[in-house]
């Protein structure tokens, strides 16, 4: 398929008198996204792995004989067998069984933590350079009020008053501390974005504030957001395993990838499964969720070449 | 040495022969997808005193090849061929070798005047370091503040000698030119290689400028190597003329000869694209299809050939060599015989149509219908000091007082230098938010009345095309979603879209099929339609233009003025054009509104402001621009305004433009009173009006 040439090729002729094939109608961004992120196989790896990790996670102990929590009075510090795939801890326990769990509460912690604080940074971010006046003193008061708080007391602070309640709000106290900083920067690029002519054209043409916002600011930012995802997605699950080695995250018998970390540490070198598979596990999912970001930040990104060459390359494989 | 051994010495008398002898220059840098031949095989001389104009359009390799003879080429490039200066071989001497020449026997003036100055040091000391790296030992300190102090005397910068202790930021940009010009010419140089000197600056600070380069020459004697993608500059202004086309001279010959007579189908169309200020009524302009090839992988044949209107065969099969077709006139074209042969005029060759006359055009101006009327509209900012309380200190009137209409079918152009409220003028048009004072009113409706439907409804009869084709579509969006924007918003169904998106392309002249392409894979004149055809998608009355073509090159910019033409007559139109290139104005306006400082000072119809203008600016700004003509323009009159724009948070009582003009300084003192006191009004009989209380026409083109 011709649909893209590539610019860097060949400078100054021009892209648009090659031959293109006809079609019926034209493709709209999302398709034209979409094709462009599968042709990078890096992300299209990094995102088959999140989704297999997350398949693994909840149907590994549905298949898993023992329970996370279900100690094997017969088996102390084994290493991997056929019955108990990642060896079991000292009282007994699966790792296994553990493992799987950690994963779905960290998976989903750092997922949710990095899509729920990006989000809010482009919103508020965005909210406030558009529109300016008081909308931007406001918004931008209350980030400054979130960042000279102490996050990691207040969450250690109020985690006792949330025992027993859901994880949920220890998603939630997550992510509220850790948005503004993304914000500061996104209101920045507002400023200057909202100065752009394809901005004011769309305002002459009476296109509203906030579809402005949407359709054209914000995914102007794209590259800004993903990558800010990505490294909240690592950041959080590190914060969590922080907290959860204090004792105010997940709270045990519950597991996490973070306490299961902690309490591997120690015999990293006597029992190494304790240690290296839920470490590589979590090695596993941030590099999966790079990968993934990097593709999807040059598929939106049509000025990024990557996607593009390597869209000449197949097309001359194809003609 | 005595401070006075420094001056200048003339004309050098020494050797004779050509300062510099550029002999089979090719220049190549490597990149992603090979070697990119910006150079290939350049040969030019340029005698003492000579000036040597090199045209060609963006990437046809002219700066290339100047920056290879002062040696600044980066060192990934590869150089290979001769150049001569004075007879000593520059190609492979050392840096600090050439740095002994560089700025001391050859010089250059940069076309940023901005970044060519460093912001650190006072302009005196930068002229001064400039004597003092040169003259090591021999010149004192106070010698060459001195010097600096004469030599900004010399470029025409008033009090010289406590403006050298100014910093870059404290002058504007004509007298950072100028200042730039001053280190140029610091060590009395043989040759000046100017890069697009006067590109970044307005046209009567343009004129100024090249007064001062011709001084400059004077001088010294120097030769003069300008580079510029303007024909009109280098009519005037130069002696011989080089028209490069991917990276090769492709035609060369003293102005006088090639103006008149092209011999190469490039320069016949770069000549006949250009918009003439003089010219009497509306010749099409001569669009050159297609881009400038790629220099990675260049076909064999003449490079031109693909967007030849002559090409033949034999044309793709070799390149053809310079060949002189007549005494001192060289030309790179197979069929350069037939073109003397029949002397046919680029119109001809390129087979241009002339757009019809809309039906409405023979209707009354009285009789249509009022699409634009802007009465007495105020646009002041406030000047606030404090950054904790801030306090208004005053304010700068962007916009003060002005009215214009706009008629069916018709063009209005807005002109101006930059600074004098333009774009103040349209943002306020547009926005149709509440106003300072004043009243706009589109198609009959008052714009300060309207609620929130009724200005979404007035928005779809006013689109805007704006200048930058680059930045205003957005870079994240395919163009079928570009031109969808405007339909979605007003409430289009998507089939409608479906049918109408194919429809603009047509109309714009792209391709169907480019409709799931990004604005990235388009060249600047393609964008520009994609911008045209946004603004069209709603079926407007009124398209507000900000300057459209001023980003492009020429042959691409009377492409888009051509379509521009064809769709008001096909639509029935009314544009308000903003522009401060007054030939472009002049092929596209049917009447013309002069600002300055934030005031019309002259409005009317295009014929009677260009061909009698009444009011002494526009007098100066219409005899500024240059004409594509070398015996016209050395015939022509020039008006030099002196200084720069007042500031507009300060404008100066009485008449605004008395600090500058040529009128008021002739006047006897008794007269003067009348200008100093009173602002004059805009008056005039009939159409044309002028605010300018001694106004008198005076053919000036």
């Amino acid at each position: 398929m011709a649909t893209i040439t590539s610019d860097a090729a060949a400078p100054g002729a021009s892209p648009v008198d090659g031959g293109a094939p006809k079609r019926e109608r034209s493709a709209t961004r999302s398709r034209l996204v979409l094709r462009r992120f599968l042709r990078r196989k890096g992300a299209v790896f990094g995102l088959i792995v999140v989704v297999l990790l997350y398949l693994m996670a909840f149907l590994g102990p549905l298949i898993s004989p023992w329970g996370y929590a279900e100690p094997d009075y017969t088996a102390f510090l084994q290493p991997p067998s056929a019955e108990h795939w990642f060896g079991t801890t000292k009282i007994g326990e699966d790792v296994f069984a553990q493992v799987m769990r950690g994963l779905q509460k960290s998976l989903t912690i750092g997922l949710l933590v990095g899509v729920i604080s990006t989000s809010v940074a482009a919103l508020v971010g965005a909210l406030a350079g558009y529109f300016g006046g008081w909308v931007d003193r406001t918004l931008m008061w209350v980030v400054d009020l979130l960042l000279v708080l102490p996050s990691f007391l207040i969450i250690a602070v109020l985690s006792p008053a949330f025992k027993g309640e859901s994880w949920l709000l220890f998603v939630a106290l997550l992510a509220a501390f850790s948005w503004m900083i993304t914000a500061r920067i996104v209101r920045g690029m507002t400023l200057t974005l909202r100065e752009r002519e394809y901005v004011k054209a769309a305002r002459f043409m009476g296109q509203s504030p906030l579809r402005i916002i949407f359709k054209h600011i914000v995914p102007n930012m794209a590259s800004l957001l993903i990558i800010d995802a990505t490294i909240t997605i690592g950041a959080a699950v590190l914060s969590e395993t922080g907290l959860s080695f204090f004792g105010f995250g997940v709270q045990p018998p519950d597991v996490s990838l973070g306490t299961l970390i902690a309490t591997g540490t120690d015999s990293v070198i006597t029992y190494p499964w304790l240690f290296y598979l839920p470490a590589g596990f979590l090695v596993l999912f941030v590099l999966a969720v790079n990968l993934f970001g990097d593709g999807l930040r040059d598929a939106l990104d049509p000025s990024s070449t990557r996607a593009r060459k390597r869209a000449t390359k197949s097309e001359e494989e194809s003609e | 040495m005595t401070a006075a051994d420094l001056m200048f010495d003339g004309p050098t008398p020494e050797v004779d022969g050509p300062v510099l002898k550029v002999d089979d220059l090719r220049v190549s840098f490597p990149s992603e997808s090979g070697r990119v031949r910006a150079v290939r095989g350049l040969s030019y001389e340029v005698a003492p005193g000579e000036v040597l104009g090199i045209v060609g359009e963006s990437g046809s390799g002219k700066s290339v090849s100047s920056l290879a003879v002062m040696g600044l080429l980066p060192a990934q490039a590869r150089v290979s061929g001769s150049i001569r200066f004075r007879g000593k071989e520059l190609l492979g001497l050392g840096d600090t070798e050439l740095s002994r020449i560089r700025g001391r026997r050859i010089s250059m003036v940069f076309q940023d005047p901005l970044s060519a100055l460093t912001p650190v040091y006072t302009v005196g000391d930068q002229i001064a370091e400039a004597l003092l790296t040169h003259g090591k030992g021999r010149v004192s300190k106070q010698q060459a503040n001195n010097r600096a102090v004469e030599l900004l005397d010399l470029v025409g910068i008033p009090n010289a000698a406590q403006r050298a202790k100014a910093f870059p930021h404290e002058f504007s940009g004509g007298m950072r030119q100028r200042a730039v010009i001053a280190i140029a010419i610091a060590n009395d140089p043989d040759l000046i290689i100017a890069d697009e000197p006067t590109t970044a600056l307005d046209v009567t600070v343009q004129a100024q400028v090249l007064e001062v380069l011709k001084t400059a020459q004077e001088v010294t004697g120097a030769g003069i190597v300008i580079i510029t993608h303007d024909l009109g500059v280098v009519a005037g202004f130069a002696d011989r003329l080089m028209v490069m086309y991917a990276g090769r001279a492709v035609e060369t010959g003293p102005v006088d000869e090639v103006y008149p007579h092209p011999r190469m189908p490039y320069t016949l169309g770069l000549l006949g694209s250009i918009p003439r200020l003089d010219a009497d009524e509306k010749q099409p302009l001569v669009p050159i299809e297609g881009q400038p090839p790629s220099l990675v992988e260049l076909p064999p044949g003449c490079p031109f050939a693909p967007r030849c209107p002559m090409a033949v065969e034999a044309c793709t099969t070799a390149e053809p060599p310079l060949a002189e077709v007549a005494p001192g006139h060289h030309a790179a074209c197979i069929r350069s015989d037939e073109i003397a042969g029949t002397d046919a005029d680029a119109a001809e060759v390129y087979g241009v149509d002339v757009v019809e006359e809309p039906p409405i055009a023979a209707v009354p101006r009285e009789q249509r219908e009022t699409v634009l009327e802007v009465q007495d509209l105020v646009k002041a900012y406030p000047l606030t000091k404090g950054s904790v309380f801030k306090r208004t200190i005053g304010s700068v009137r962007a916009v003060d007082g002005i009215s214009f209409d706009i008629r069916t079918g018709e063009t209005l152009g807005l002109v101006g230098e930059s600074g004098c409220g333009k774009t103040t003028t349209l943002m306020e048009i547009l926005g149709l938010e509440k106003l300072q004072s004043g009243r706009i009113a589109v198609l009959g409706k008052e714009t300060t009345a309207l609620d929130r439907t009724a200005r979404k409804a007035i928005r779809r009869d006013m689109q805007v095309v704006f200048q930058d084709p680059m930045a205003a579509l957005d870079p994240r969006m395919p163009i079928s979603d570009i031109l969808a924007e405007p339909m979605q918003v007003h409430g289009y169904s998507q089939a409608q879209i479906d049918a109408r998106v194919p429809e603009l392309l047509d109309l714009v002249g792209l391709r169907r099929e480019h409709a799931d392409r990004y604005p990235a894979e388009f060249s600047g004149g393609q964008r520009q339609r994609i911008g045209i055809a946004r603004a069209l998608a709603l079926e407007p009355r009124l398209i507000v233009l900000d300057e459209p073509v001023s980003a492009l090159d020429v042959s691409i910019q009377a492409g888009v003025i051509n379509l521009l033409d064809e769709l008001k007559a096909k639509l029935g139109l009314s544009y308000l054009f903003v522009a401060h290139d007054l030939s472009v104005v002049r092929h596209i306006a049917d009447r013309v509104a002069v600002m300055y400082l934030g005031k019309i000072i002259e409005i009317g119809s295009v014929e009677k402001v260009f061909g009698a203008p009444e009011h002494p600016y526009t007098q100066a700004l219409l005899s500024a621009i240059p004409i594509p003509d070398p015996v016209v323009e050395r015939r022509r009159e020039r008006i030099i305004l002196t200084g720069d724009l007042p500031s507009p948070a300060n404008p100066p009582q009485g008449c605004r433009f008395h600090t500058r003009c040529f009128k008021f300084a002739a006047l006897p003192e008794a007269q003067r009173a009348l200008c100093l006191d009173q602002e004059p009004d805009l008056d005039g009989a009939g159409d044309h009006r002028a605010a300018c209380h001694y106004a008198e026409s005076r053919a000036v083109v």
